[in-house]
């Protein structure tokens, strides 16, 4: 059985009697300990797809089920232990004022988990940060450290899915191959479901094991990894995404780093 | 001191107090290296000290009248700064004033903003219905002069110093709500706050801890600044009568009560005023100095 099944999702914002769809009739499912990507340009949805699995977007049509239970809405404490998300800027994403202490010990109160001075050592321990770092705020940290934390934020809690909003994309090219990296053996290790979004399909290719590529809120195309490396798109948006990329899937430095 | 020193500055700080008090020496160490700010520092501490120790720096009872010694001028031997019209001396009744100033301030200062941050956070948080009914009664709020509201107020309440306190705040609350919303519509759509909502946190949760501390160094310069003003706003009710009763001495009163021998006898009321001027602006040089030590990012690496 999947473990996140998406029917027929649509959301559609409405201001001021304008309406934008920003995501129309998407299907899709994952399995359990699969990688899956979305990809596509800006403004094709991708983002809102994983905004309204948390419930940050409201859902206008379709279902959401996460191991086979509908989505309760207000999403509630139950689901932030299982599905818990890595946004895009780690330069908005973490709060300037805590310190990477209080950032990682707080999803821990909230859920009246005892021992937090241990966990938060071994959580940045895990992501490959030293524990020196605990007591540091955001903006004496790298773009690359910050990430790591909030990475380990979003595994304070032990979630089973974690929501991948383009983790590297405001990072620069070595540091996105160390943090891809560390992502995976996180996976490897703890057997996790992730739902990657980028725009960057060497970095999909690199990440996930199937692919789903949108256009304007629609799906356009599903691809699995041995498809897109033998360039097996059907469709013309997705054949020139790929050759948008294609050069950068061959670099070393991302595809095969060390 | 040194095994101290390097324990507060150690930048791998070991344990959770430890890099609590490292960030508050650090902090202190930021506002010494700004010179106006410790000054404003020293006199606001020095109100402290004189308002604490009034009993034991006053020279005199400021109580005791003694009408043959009456409007004597500043420098009369036993009278530093002279005495009033009752033959009071003015220094200790400034002294003794101090305490009064500093419990209108200290008031003031724990009730109007708390009630501000609680209003503008809460609006500003969740919007819709509730951001316009809050922001509507805070404009009301608004609408009114202060010192109108305030006097208003106090015709109601009847004078006493506890009811001007209580008028202050009433009236001092709206900037503060208009401040936190404007911080709060800033951050509340940021993704610190949807990681930490898709983390579980209850509304409350969000607001005390996570929105607040946003709001909060904007709000404690405001508050310091404002100070001066509340001061001000004290002394007015207490000079017109609706604030601290006579004999009391509170600053605003013997500025009032001098007022009839201004030509004459100028140090009557100029004395207090003084002690007015110098405070207010205290407050509003710490003020200054404390926009620069409450924003962890302006530190230096």
């Amino acid at each position: 059985m999947s473990l996140i099944e998406i029917e027929d999702l649509s959301v559609t914002f409405r201001a001021k009697g304008r309406e934008v769809r920003a995501v129309e009739g998407v299907s899709l499912k994952v399995g359990k300990g699969e990688s899956f990507g979305l990809v596509g340009e800006s403004g094709s949805g991708k983002s809102t797809i994983l905004r309204a699995i948390c419930g940050l977007v409201p859902v206008t049509g379709g279902s959401i089920r996460i191991g086979g239970q509908p989505l309760p809405s207000p999403r509630g404490r139950a689901f932030s232990t299982q599905v818990q998300m890595v946004f895009q800027d780690p330069y908005a994403s973490l709060h300037p004022r805590h310190t990477v202490d209080r950032t990682l010990s707080e999803p821990l109160a909230i859920h009246g988990i005892p021992g937090s001075d241990a966990r938060v050592v071994q959580a940045l321990t895990d992501v490959g940060l030293p524990p020196a770092f605990r007591f540091r705020y955001p903006h004496q940290l790298s773009g690359g450290q910050r990430q790591r934390v909030a990475i380990a934020r979003a595994l304070m809690l032990q979630p089973k899915v974690l929501l991948l909003d383009e983790p590297t994309s405001a990072l620069d090219a070595s540091v996105q191959a160390e943090v891809l990296n560390l992502l995976n053996r996180l996976r490897a290790e703890r057997d996790l479901t992730f739902l990657m979004v980028s725009h960057d399909l060497a970095v999909i290719d690199y990440m996930t094991d199937r692919i789903l590529v949108m256009q304007h809120g629609r799906a356009v195309e599903e691809l699995s990894r041995s498809d897109l490396a033998a360039a097996r798109m059907t469709t013309e948006y997705a054949r020139s995404l790929f050759a948008a990329s294609a050069d950068r899937m061959l670099d070393p430095a991302v595809a095969a780093p060390a | 001191m040194t095994a101290l020193h390097a324990w507060l500055s150690d930048p791998n700080p070991s344990s959770r107090r430890q890099a609590k008090l490292g960030q508050i020496w650090l902090a202190w160490l930021r506002i010494r290296r700004n010179r106006l700010a410790m000054v404003g520092l020293v006199i606001v501490g020095l109100l402290l000290v004189v308002a604490a120790f009034a009993p034991w720096i006053a020279p005199h009872d400021p109580y005791v009248q003694d009408l043959s010694r009456r409007l004597l001028p500043p420098g009369t031997p036993g009278n530093l700064l002279g005495t009033d019209d009752f033959g009071r001396d003015i220094l200790s009744r400034i002294i003794y004033g101090a305490r009064i100033t500093l419990y209108t301030i200290g008031l003031v200062a724990v009730t109007a903003p708390v009630l501000g941050l609680l209003v503008g956070t809460v609006a500003g948080y969740f919007g819709g219905w509730i951001d316009a009914v809050l922001m509507r009664v805070t404009d009301i709020f608004l609408a009114f002069p202060r010192l109108i509201l305030a006097l208003a107020l106090v015709a109601v309440l009847g004078p006493g110093i506890e009811n001007a306190v209580l008028a202050i705040a009433l009236t001092a609350w709206p900037p503060y709500a208009r401040l936190a919303r404007a911080e709060t519509l800033t951050v509340r759509s940021s993704d610190y706050i949807a990681a930490i909502r898709l983390q579980g946190a209850s509304s409350a949760r969000i607001i005390a801890g996570h929105v607040v501390p946003m709001c909060l160094p904007s709000v404690i310069i405001r508050v310091t600044l404002d100070m001066a003003g509340v001061i001000l706003i004290a002394a007015g009710l207490g000079f017109l009568g609706l604030g601290v009763q006579p004999p009391l001495p509170e600053w605003g009163l013997m500025i009032s009560s001098g007022r009839k021998f201004l030509f004459e006898q100028w140090w009557v009321a100029t004395m207090p005023g003084l002690a007015i001027l110098i405070v207010s602006l205290g407050f509003n040089l710490l003020g200054d100095g404390l926009r620069d030590v409450l924003d962890p990012k302006s530190a230096p690496k």
